[in-house]
């Protein structure tokens, strides 16, 4: 379980102190999927690094786990909007680098990459170079690497919002089976986006933010069915929730 | 493949074939004479003629450039990773390699020679001179010019700095080390040549100031003929060298 309480981060720019985020409070439940949507420049990408203890906050305390971050924490699966894998190593070596970087021994850990690969529809592609695969499969690429690890916690940064609306989709679909929609073994994900209708479809709870500086404007529950469909999408409900929390978003600070 | 490398290469193969063809026939049409500009028969029977001690001067020369690129391209990697290493490193050490680099390699030449005397080492200095300095700037850059998000990954799994290092910097870096090294290669010919043009008592620079006083035009053609073998050689070696260690960056 994730505890936000109070996160502010101020920085320096060449202009003078920047303020980010502001008094960020909620919550994260273990095995929940929690979207976050604000405008460009929110400070969401912000807001999921310090949950990582990749920054530190300048206002307030993080807990994951009961646990207080002050220093990047293990057990995290990291997804970014760009696949950023290694671009000399075969796909199977790019999901195995975490357990390199982390001092454990690769060989290991090569079923499950391939186990994963399969998972999302690279069995075939573990031999290729990254550039021989589309976005969406990098994409799919980087996921199976974030989940090397089995991390009970996946952050994931606009992991989708770089790809075309089909991709951007069917990986919404992969996602939620990939994190075992349905059962209690799921992973809490946190989950940046500037997709209102993504954060609909995936979200148990969507947190809405407001512009620079970013704070908690609304945090709207998603008592959608699931598992979700592609006829989720042109359920009544899914129209009512994007429209409020449009609403939210366009509404003066 | 074979077939279609040759057909890729056609139009210079004709083209190069032509101007030789060309270069032949004119001198004895316009009776030009030999001291001037000899025909291409007469470059090739000089650049395998026995009365110069071919062996001897290419081995010089090669040694020269092959040195000085060598040298270049240790002393341009260590360079840019100590540059890549530490901002205080870096900002005391670039403005003294600017400065290094902006100095006429052809003014210090004498200097070298003054102080190391005539042989094959002074030259191989300046070669070596004449083209690190693209590879400092290089082997910085590939270093540093890595994803930020790459490097959260390394923080996020508690990679000490040498793993990240020796498993993501240095191998982003490697076609950029690799591109500069083309650049040294040809200017390691252009150092070794100029080196032995101030003072040498062998290789092909020397060969060409001497054929210049005697007007032994021939020979001059074909000393640069041998220096252009070198350079073309040297160049091709770091071509292929870069498609075989860095295949994903495939740059022509």
């Amino acid at each position: 379980m994730i505890v936000l309480d109070g996160i502010g981060m101020t920085y320096l720019a060449d202009s003078g102190p920047v303020e980010a985020l502001r008094d960020i409070a909620f919550t994260v439940d273990r095995g929940e999927l929690v979207a976050l949507v604000g405008p460009s420049g929110c400070g969401k990408s912000t807001l999921l690094r310090i949950i990582a203890g990749l920054r530190p906050a300048t206002a307030g305390r993080v807990a994951v786990d009961g646990r207080s971050v002050t220093r990047p924490i293990a057990a995290v699966g990291m997804v970014f909007q760009a696949p950023v894998l290694l671009k000399w190593r075969r796909i199977v070596d790019n999901v195995l680098l975490p357990a390199e970087l982390a001092g454990l021994n690769p060989s290991e850990y090569r079923a499950r990459a391939g186990d994963l690969l399969r998972l999302v529809g690279l069995g075939d592609f573990g031999d290729k170079l990254p550039r021989e695969l589309s976005g969406g499969m990098q994409q799919r690429a980087a996921l199976c690497r974030a989940l090397l690890l089995d991390p009970p916690l996946l952050l994931m940064d606009e992991p989708f919002g770089a790809l075309d609306a089909m991709t951007r989709d069917e990986l919404n679909l992969e996602l939620l089976r990939v994190w075992g929609e349905g059962s209690d073994q799921r992973k809490t994900i946190v989950f940046v986006t500037h997709s209102i209708p993504e954060a609909v479809f995936l979200a148990d709870r969507v947190v809405v933010m407001t512009p620079r500086p970013g704070r908690v404007a609304s945090v709207v529950p998603i008592r959608l069915p699931r598992p979700r469909t592609t006829a989720t999408r042109a359920s009544a409900d899914f129209g009512a929730l994007t429209l409020q929390i449009h609403d939210i978003l366009s509404r003066p600070a | 493949m074979k077939v279609r490398a040759l057909r890729r290469h056609t139009p210079s193969l004709l083209l190069f074939a032509a101007l030789l063809v060309i270069w032949q026939l004119v001198p004895p049409v316009l009776k030009i004479r030999e001291y001037l500009l000899p025909a291409p028969a007469a470059v090739v029977r000089a650049a395998l003629s026995f009365s110069i001690p071919w062996h001897t001067h290419l081995w010089v020369t090669a040694i020269e450039i092959l040195g000085g690129f060598a040298l270049a391209g240790a002393a341009g990697v260590a360079l840019g990773v100590a540059i890549a290493w530490s901002p205080t490193i870096a900002r005391a050490l670039v403005p003294f390699l600017v400065f290094v680099n902006t100095l006429p390699k052809v003014a210090v030449a004498p200097l070298f020679l003054l102080w190391l005397g005539y042989g094959i080492l002074p030259n191989l200095l300046i070669a070596a001179l004449i083209g690190f300095f693209p590879v400092v700037i290089n082997t910085a850059v590939g270093l540093t010019q890595v994803d930020d998000e790459l490097l959260d990954l390394g923080r996020a799994f508690g990679a000490p700095t040498w793993k990240v290092f020796l498993k993501i910097r240095l191998p982003n870096a490697l076609p950029y080390v690799l591109s500069a090294l083309k650049i040294t290669a040809t200017a390691a010919v252009v150092g070794a040549i100029v080196g032995e043009f101030v003072a040498s008592q062998a290789g092909l620079g020397m060969v060409i100031v001497n054929a210049q006083t005697n007007l032994n035009t021939p020979v001059a053609f074909a000393a640069l003929l041998w220096i252009s073998i070198i350079g073309l050689a040297l160049y091709g070696a770091v071509g292929l060298a870069a498609r075989w260690w860095a295949p994903w960056a495939d740059t022509t």
